[in-house]
């Protein structure tokens, strides 16, 4: 492939593409920064592992299927990985973060502090 | 001359993932909980992984992909261990 010859669409297409992905992954880490609790900031990278890699990806097959004269969908198994496996660890996460709070500091939940319930797990 | 834009292109997304690692690296320092540290982990190897896809556009092999794969792979499995060590206090029972 000689890059001197791409056409024009195809550069904005892909330039495009990948800088909203990019701006969309930039906001959800700004997220990370700026929110106050730990389950408003859970939320926030979601942003750039969904819609903002899925951009990014999007443009990395343009690119590959145009240059390459030849379908190229193998960048898919990235997406496919990466939507697959936020929401498992980000609801392990969620879980965990909820069991300590509920036995470290029940005021962050917003709870009554009597409501606390510890129970250890039977293991 | 496209093959110039298409760098600067690249080159302004790589930025901006750049910012957004370094939003999250801030998180991992100021972080008040162990579970903010690791939240804010699971955001820089995505970020990461996804400036690599941005190199293989760049460059135009398929060299960085697999290690934007690899990257995917093994951050995820971190991930996973790092919960279940909040949640338990070790990782394999």
């Amino acid at each position: 492939m000689s890059a001197a010859e791409l056409p024009l669409w195809l550069v904005i297409i892909v330039g495009a593409l990948a800088i909203a992905g990019a701006l969309l992954t930039l906001i959800g880490c700004l997220g990370l920064v700026r929110l106050n609790s730990f389950y408003d900031r859970i939320h926030a990278p979601t942003l750039g592992t969904s819609l903002g890699s899925g951009l990014i990806i999007l443009a990395s097959i343009v690119f590959f299927t145009v240059t390459g004269q030849r379908p190229s969908v193998h960048e898919m198994l990235i997406f496919l990985f990466v939507t697959l496996t936020t929401p498992v660890t980000l609801m392990l996460l969620a879980r965990a973060a909820l069991y300590r709070d509920r036995v470290e500091n029940p005021e962050a939940l917003g709870h009554r502090p009597v409501a606390v319930a510890v129970k250890p797990a039977a293991d | 001359m496209s093959a110039q834009i298409l760098f600067w292109m690249l080159t302004i997304a790589q930025v901006l993932l750049a910012l957004a690692m370094a939003a999250a690296a801030y998180r991992i320092i100021k972080g008040p909980r162990a579970q903010d540290r690791i939240v804010s982990l699971d955001a820089l190897y995505v970020n990461a992984m996804l400036v690599l896809v941005i190199f293989g556009i760049k460059t135009g092999t398929t060299v960085y992909y697999e290690v934007a794969l690899i990257v995917g792979l093994l951050g995820f499995v971190g991930t996973v261990a790092l919960a279940k060590f909040l949640m338990r206090g070790e990782v394999i029972e």
